[in-house]
């Protein structure tokens, strides 16, 4: 909320000489965050001078229509001045900028020549003197509220220092003048005069008209009000002008000056919290009601917009129609215009929530809207209501016919405490001066029964303190955060991470020292991206977003490869060749068969059934590993040529990521999208699927513009078994034995395959298989595949026969389960 | 070429010595000087190893004139057999002798040859494998996971897409509540199934304390949502650590020796803290905390001592026992640690950005 200094100093004793920092630091010491603070006027020199407008010669032959003004600046002589604006006639009083005043934006004011006159001045918007945004023309004062000749930086009060405070959503009390008043009195440990203690009903009391019938009021459903007073006055003469001090004083609070009616309403509000409303009588049907919308749908606000309404939408309603949107906005029916002669002002305390509701339904913050859902001090209205109506009286020469009121002002509450806990709490020793001060500064009433049982009485308009540590936080905070001390607890021995966690980060260290670059993305995608990967099944039915960023991308991943498409896009546009990026994170599968939970009372733990209700409504998050790489790991250079990262080398990676845990892989054959049908594995452990890599598929590849041939890999990590201990395997140091074997197979069989049967028909003292060359060119479907056996015995060295024979039974094995032929 | 003149002629004199020697059948003591001398000559004059090679062939090995000199001996007279053995015994040696230093001589200087020869450029870049990195967020992670490991605090997870219920009405930020506008929150359709995108990690504390009984001390880092449009300092997918301490006797005085100790391992030991008081519905006393950092305070997170009706929702009772809680963004921690200006950088996945963090390795 912005609030002029000026203001607060009316309730609050602050020193004269106080600057812009240490307001600053007195808010946030007791935990109002300022924004910004405005010294306005500080870029603004004189003269600037209250003048009468004499004469208007208007200059036709230009652009626009200009005005050459003959003032009366109080001067021996009258000024003339070139004007722009046309919102003004002879006789009207405005404010001159004269040669040698400097306005905002370092804007110096000289007689010059212009539109072929000599302009000896400025006649001045608000905007032009940066006291408001508003420069729909050039202020006008009303006839009567000044004279020629004042100094309109003095009249306009524009030196002013203005303090924007964030104001924390507990503390509805601190939109107000009041409310920051009282804050800044007790951060700066100054005097702070209430304006709530003002008795406003005598200045009209006496006054008081019985002629006329006052609207009568009621509420209907007491849950959405406990209180609503309404005070009807007639003769009001809402022609009348806004005296400056009040129009001024809203503009500083960051509103707008409408008209007299509204303006007091906003002024009140401004200064005491409380939101007011302003009814045109003559349009109320009999009593005003405070209820819910029930069977009527659609209400037009005062904005001309029409609202649709849920039946427990809380209005203000008469007879027969709704007025209001109680506690948001008004009507545009009862809304007090030109013609508006009576007026029902109403000030009500409504229930936060459904005011809360009312402004989320129509994303309507009002000014008034947002103080009522912060909670507005109940008692404030009666004093508001009396406020306003004084100013109405004063202003608008109303006069009251009578007042109507439903519902009460709550009790105080009470607590009980035991100082000393305050101390424990906070863990500092504060002397019984310390704590009962601040719980007196923020407007409660200590009573102290015993040194270890006091009781405050909780003003009414702190809501938001409810049990002991409110208190303490109201102690803390009036006596300075500073105060504590540091101390640092140690929690419990033999903490570590989890094994998952550790995997976690291991993974990522691994992929990093292998040359990859590690990258978080939105996991935001869009229904295109599915279809392009060709996603089915449970990677096809995602999560999607009610309101999310981009309508384009309102979808979940359920994998990590959008994300990390996108990034390769992203890199190689910016020029990089050679890019291999992973990311490890959670995706969104599983979206069928979730529990519902209903609403669930947080005043206690929740059943145990309930608590497994609740998890069971969240889906299951596996974590994935995924990398794409685009181009080499192993570049070309100086050195010679490099090699492009292909199939084998991701579905090598997948594969050693799964045997880092100590799990076995199992490589099949697979098609899944999108990878390229021909060229994609699929790991295996004890036969369920845990990763797939390979290359991508070339019509993929095209459709997001990526280089042929790009790989890709993903790797449930969630999905792998921890295995355990390893256990440890013997070093045999006899010499080993080598034999080369070559093999004829069908290329339908797996080569995996072929080794497999090798090793079983290899006997026990195979040490390792690897396959050393490949060859496809034999003609019809044939490959030759050529493999090192090593063998290797505990205690002798092999003969030569010995090895050949281990060597003639493998290739048996392979014979007669792959179909393979020796090629010797 | 004048290196291949001098061989041929020493080739010439060593093969008239080779013939000498074959006629003359009795030799004296002079002639195994002599052939000694043709020896040591023939040693010294060779240039290189594979001339020295050839030098080894013809007057030291075993078909050299001294080798033959010596098998001699056996047919000569035994009485001359002992002088004239050490005669050549001792030419032998001094042949060997010779031999075996200017090997080892023009092995050195052939050595100091080569490894000239096959000096390169070691400063020329050869970077084959391209260098990668973790992200810095990891980096970030795993330093305050380690941090609060050492302080005895387990590392806590739990899932992104989250029940309503323990991301909001849990920590008291009931529905329609101010505090839930606050944060921008991404729901999920249909909106009765009551899930969201995590507007934080404290749901974590929630399902902590929901599962565990105190003494709890928990560190959560994590992906978090909030419905903000990415630009220069904001970002609607972030990353939170929230800290969560219950146990008996915990006061904010506790919060804050942790916040300056995390605020210190982050920063470095001059760095300060203060703490500003504010609200979260999730805690009371609530405060932010702030640290002075290159000359400036900047607001780093929300903080303070867990609201007794938190704790009882999750089944703790508030009269035995207290805690803290403090939360804060690891992109603004980041972005002020290493003077990241763009919250793109972070974001966008440049491997650029990433490759220069590399690997965290201190």
């Amino acid at each position: 909320m912005k609030i002029p200094l000026s203001w607060l100093r009316e309730f609050a004793e602050i020193p004269a000489a106080i600057t812009p920092e240490e307001i600053e630091s007195a808010f946030v010491k007791v935990g109002f965050e300022v924004e910004e603070i405005v010294l306005q006027g500080s870029d603004l020199t004189g003269p600037l001078v209250v003048s009468r407008v004499i004469a208007i010669e208007e200059l036709t032959e230009h652009k626009k229509p200009i005005r050459y003004v003959e003032l009366d600046c109080g001067e021996a002589q009258s000024r003339f001045v070139i004007c722009g604006a046309r919102n003004f006639d002879v006789g009207d009083l405005v404010i001159a900028a004269l040669p040698g005043a400097v306005l905002p934006g370092n804007f110096a004011i000289s007689a010059r020549e212009t539109y072929g006159k000599i302009s000896n001045g400025m006649i001045c918007s608000a905007r032009e003197l940066g006291i408001s945004d508003d420069h729909q023309g050039i202020i006008v004062l009303a006839a009567d509220s000044t004279h020629v000749g004042v100094d309109a930086i003095e009249l306009l009060e524009i030196n002013e220092m203005i303090i924007d405070v964030s104001v924390n959503p507990d503390r509805g009390y601190a939109l107000s003048a009041r409310g920051l008043a009282r804050e800044i009195a007790l951060s700066l440990d100054v005097p702070f005069t209430d304006p709530a203690s003002i008795d406003y009903l005598k200045d009209f009391s006496a006054k008081q008209d019985e002629a006329g019938e006052p609207v009568q009021v009621k509420i209907e459903d007491p849950s959405g009000a406990d209180l609503i007073i309404i005070r009807t006055l007639k003769d009001v003469d809402v022609s009348r002008v806004t005296p400056l001090w009040m129009s001024r004083r809203i503009e500083k609070c960051g509103m707008r000056s409408i008209s007299l009616a509204v303006d007091i309403t906003n002024y009140v509000m401004l200064e005491l919290g409380q939101p007011l409303h302003a009814f045109d009588a003559a349009k109320i049907d009999g009593t005003l009601r405070v209820k819910r919308a029930g069977d009527i749908k659609e209400f037009t606000t005062l904005d001309s917009q029409v609202r649709r309404l849920t039946s427990d939408s809380l209005m203000i309603a008469d007879d027969k129609k709704l007025l209001a949107l109680a506690g948001t906005m008004g009507g545009l029916e009862s809304e007090v215009t030109s013609e508006t002669v009576s007026i029902a002002l109403e000030a009500a305390h409504f229930d936060p929530i459904s005011v809360a509701k009312n402004s989320r339904a129509h994303k309507l913050s009002s000014e008034a809207s947002r103080r009522l859902e912060r909670n507005v001090d109940p008692a404030i209205a009666e004093i508001a209501s009396a406020r306003a109506t004084a100013l109405l009286i004063q202003l608008a020469g109303a006069r009251l016919i009578g007042v109507s009121r439903d519902g009460s002002v709550k009790p105080k509450r009470h607590i009980e405490f035991d100082p000393a806990d305050i101390s424990s709490l906070i863990g500092f020793e504060y002397s019984a001066d310390q704590i009962r001060q601040p719980l007196i500064a923020i407007g409660g009433e200590v009573v102290e029964k015993a040194s270890d049982l006091w009781s405050i009485s909780l003003p009414t308009w702190r809501a938001d303190i409810e049990v002991l540590s409110d208190l303490a936080e109201e102690v803390a905070r009036v006596n300075g955060y500073e105060l504590i001390p540091s101390r640092l607890p140690v929690g419990r021995a033999g903490a570590t991470l989890s094994p998952m966690q550790h995997r976690k980060r291991s993974m990522a260290q691994l992929l990093a020292n292998l040359g990859f670059s590690e990258v978080y993305n939105y996991p935001f995608v869009s229904p295109a991206m599915v279809e392009t990967l060709g996603f089915v099944g449970p990677r096809a039915a995602s999560f999607r977003i009610a309101n999310p960023m981009s309508d384009e991308a309102p979808l979940l991943r359920t994998h990590l490869l959008p994300g990390l498409l996108q990034t390769l896009q992203r890199n190689l546009s910016r020029g990089a060749k050679d890019v291999a990026i992973f990311e490890i994170g959670s995706v969104f599968r599983d979206v069928s068969a979730l529990a519902r939970v209903g609403i669930i009372p947080t005043s206690a733990r929740p059943h145990d059934d309930v608590v497994k209700s609740i998890y069971a409504s969240v889906p299951h998050q596996p974590l994935f590993i995924g990398a794409v790489v685009s181009g080499a790991l192993d570049r070309k250079g100086w050195w010679g040529s490099g090699r492009n990262f292909d199939w084998s080398d991701a579905v090598s990676l997948a594969s050693r990521i799964v045997a880092e845990t100590g799990n076995e892989a199992e490589i099949a054959q697979s098609d899944l999208a999108p990878w390229h049908p021909g060229r994609c594995a699929e790991i295996r452990i004890a036969g369920k699927p845990v990763a797939h890599a390979g290359e991508l598929h070339p019509r993929v590849l095209e459709e997001l513009n990526l280089p042929p041939r790009t790989c890709a890999l993903a790797v449930i990590l969630s999905e792998l078994p921890f295995a355990g201990k390893k256990s440890a395997v013997p070093v045999l140091t006899m010499p080993a034995a080598i034999q080369d074997i070559s093999l004829l197979v069908s290329d339908s069989i797996a080569s995996v395959s072929v080794e497999e049967a090798l090793r079983q028909g290899a006997g026990s003292l195979l040490e390792s298989i690897s396959l050393f060359d490949r060859y496809e060119k034999l003609g019809e479907g044939q490959v030759s595949l050529a493999f090192t056996l090593t063998f290797r015995s505990a205690d002798r060295t092999l003969t030569a026969d010995e090895v050949s024979g281990y060597r003639l039974a493998a290739a048996a094995s392979a014979a007669e389960k792959c179909g393979a032929i020796l090629r010797d | 070429m004048l290196q291949a003149q001098r061989r041929s002629r020493y080739f010439t004199s060593v093969s008239q010595g080779i013939a000498r020697i074959s006629i003359i059948m009795t030799l004296t003591p002079a002639d195994i000087e002599e052939i000694a001398a043709q020896a040591l000559a023939a040693i010294a004059a060779a240039i290189d190893l594979d001339a020295l090679k050839e030098v080894r062939i013809s007057h030291v090995g075993d078909r050299s004139a001294i080798a033959k000199a010596n098998q001699a001996l056996g047919s000569m007279e035994v009485s001359a057999r002992a002088e004239f053995g050490k005669v050549i015994g001792k030419a032998r040696g001094a042949i060997n002798a010779a031999f075996e230093s200017r090997q080892s001589a023009l092995e050195s200087e052939r050595d100091a040859r080569v490894l000239v020869e096959e000096r390169v450029d070691v400063s020329i870049p050869a970077q084959r494998v391209p260098r990668g990195g973790l992200h810095p967020l990891t980096i970030l992670t795993n330093e305050i996971c380690d941090l609060f490991l050492g302080l005895g605090y387990r590392v806590a997870e739990g899932p992104e897409l989250e029940a309503e219920w323990l991301n909001f009405d849990a920590l008291n930020i009931p529905a329609d509540h101010p505090a839930r506008t606050m944060q921008d929150t991404f729901f999920i359709e249909p909106l009765d199934s009551h899930l969201v995108l995590r507007t934080h990690t404290s749901p974590v504390q929630m399902r902590t304390m929901l599962e565990e009984k105190p003494p709890i001390y928990v560190i959560c880092p994590g992906r978090t949502y909030r419905a903000d449009e990415l630009d220069a300092t904001h970002t609607p997918v972030f990353s939170q650590v929230e800290g969560l301490v219950i146990d008996k006797g915990i006061t904010m005085a506790d919060l804050k020796g942790t916040l300056d100790h995390f605020a210190r391992s982050i920063f470095g030991p001059e760095v300060k803290t203060r703490l500003r008081p504010s609200f979260f519905p999730f805690t009371e006393p609530s405060a932010e905390v702030d640290f002075y950092f290159n000359g400036r305070w900047v607001e780093w997170g929300g903080c303070g001592m867990v609201n007794p009706k938190v704790l009882r929702a999750a089944g703790i009772d508030p009269d035995m026992y207290s805690g803290f809680a403090f939360g804060m963004g690891l992109e603004r921690t980041l972005m002020v640690r290493h003077g990241i200006t763009d919250m793109h950088d972070i974001v966008e996945g440049d491997i650029r950005f990433t490759q220069n963090f590399g690997s965290g390795i201190r």
